[in-house]
């Protein structure tokens, strides 16, 4: 799967929209993610998450703050998220399908709060770029 | 076997009532066949889907996603019997669709986006995971009989 230009545009202009709102996004789509999702919080069973929890918005911040960076160097996902795809791969563990349940509520929580700029070519576009994401998230665990 | 409590429910019910089904339907088949390509393998007589603006405008696409959602519609009724419900669906789709039963749980999760977007904020995380198991349901509902 490849990202195209036309993707990069899309992908670039939403975040851009997303402005400061990245760590409450994040949050929320953990929040989500936690509650239609119950499995995945087997990998949080350190974390208050309880809704409001301090840790989860931290923790949305870190999500939010890893997509700028991907965003920013769209071009080049495995060296800009080389570093995190170690963690995953080597300390976190955490199990590949769960980059799907993540990247699903993270579609809805920008749905949800950009419903004009959701068309669906940016939905088509924002879905590649987190399955890319996801892929190179995962690509070092074995 | 799936279950929901009095409170999803309610809540499921409460959304549905509000969802104009025809749209919806258009919406959530059109943005499947967008964001999902290889999904139009089943639709090769749908006439123009070479571009996103060519498939959602596209009225064979909106009368079969209007179809598509109604049917949603037996199952907010039928929670308690999803697999009785669409045991007839699930052996079509089956024997003389041969739709692979993934499509079922990618067009979920695109109906539950397009709820996000239609209802914003009334779309709570608890809303939210009590429609999760209902789109589930209804997948593996029309999974149960292949064979």
């Amino acid at each position: 799967m490849v990202l195209s230009p036309a993707d990069k545009t899309n992908v670039k202009g939403t975040w851009a929209k997303v402005g400061n709102h990245g760590a409450e996004f994040g949050a929320e789509a953990l929040e989500r993610m936690f509650t239609s999702f119950p499995s995945t919080k087997t990998y949080f069973s350190h974390f208050d998450l309880g809704h409001g929890s301090a840790q989860i918005k931290g923790h949305g911040k870190k999500v939010a703050d890893a997509l700028t960076k991907a965003v920013g160097h769209i071009d080049n996902l495995p060296d800009a998220l080389s570093e995190l795809s170690d963690l995953h791969a080597h300390e976190l563990r955490v199990d590949p399908v769960n980059f799907k349940l993540l990247s699903h509520c993270l579609l809805v929580t920008l749905a949800l709060h950009l419903p004009a700029d959701f068309t669906p070519s940016v939905h088509a576009s924002l879905d590649k770029f987190l399955a890319s994401v996801s892929t190179v998230l995962t690509s070092k665990y074995r | 076997m799936v279950h929901f409590t009095a409170e999803e429910k309610a809540a499921i019910t409460g959304l549905w009532g509000k969802v104009n089904v025809e749209e919806a339907g258009g919406e959530a088949l059109g943005r499947l066949l967008v964001v999902y390509p290889w999904t139009q393998r089943f639709f090769d007589n749908f006439g123009n889907l070479s571009s996103p603006s060519a498939i959602m405008g596209n009225p064979k696409v909106k009368a079969h996603g209007k179809k598509v959602l109604t049917s949603f519609g037996d199952a907010v009724k039928n929670m308690d019997n999803l697999k009785g419900t669409f045991a007839k669906l699930s052996e079509l789709h089956c024997d003389k669709l041969h739709v692979d039963p993934e499509n079922f749980r990618l067009l979920g999760n695109v109906m539950v986006i397009i709820l996000a977007s239609h209802f914003g904020r009334e779309f709570t995380p608890e809303l939210q995971a009590a429609w999760q198991k209902l789109v589930a349901g209804v997948a593996t509902a029309l999974a149960h009989k292949y064979h």
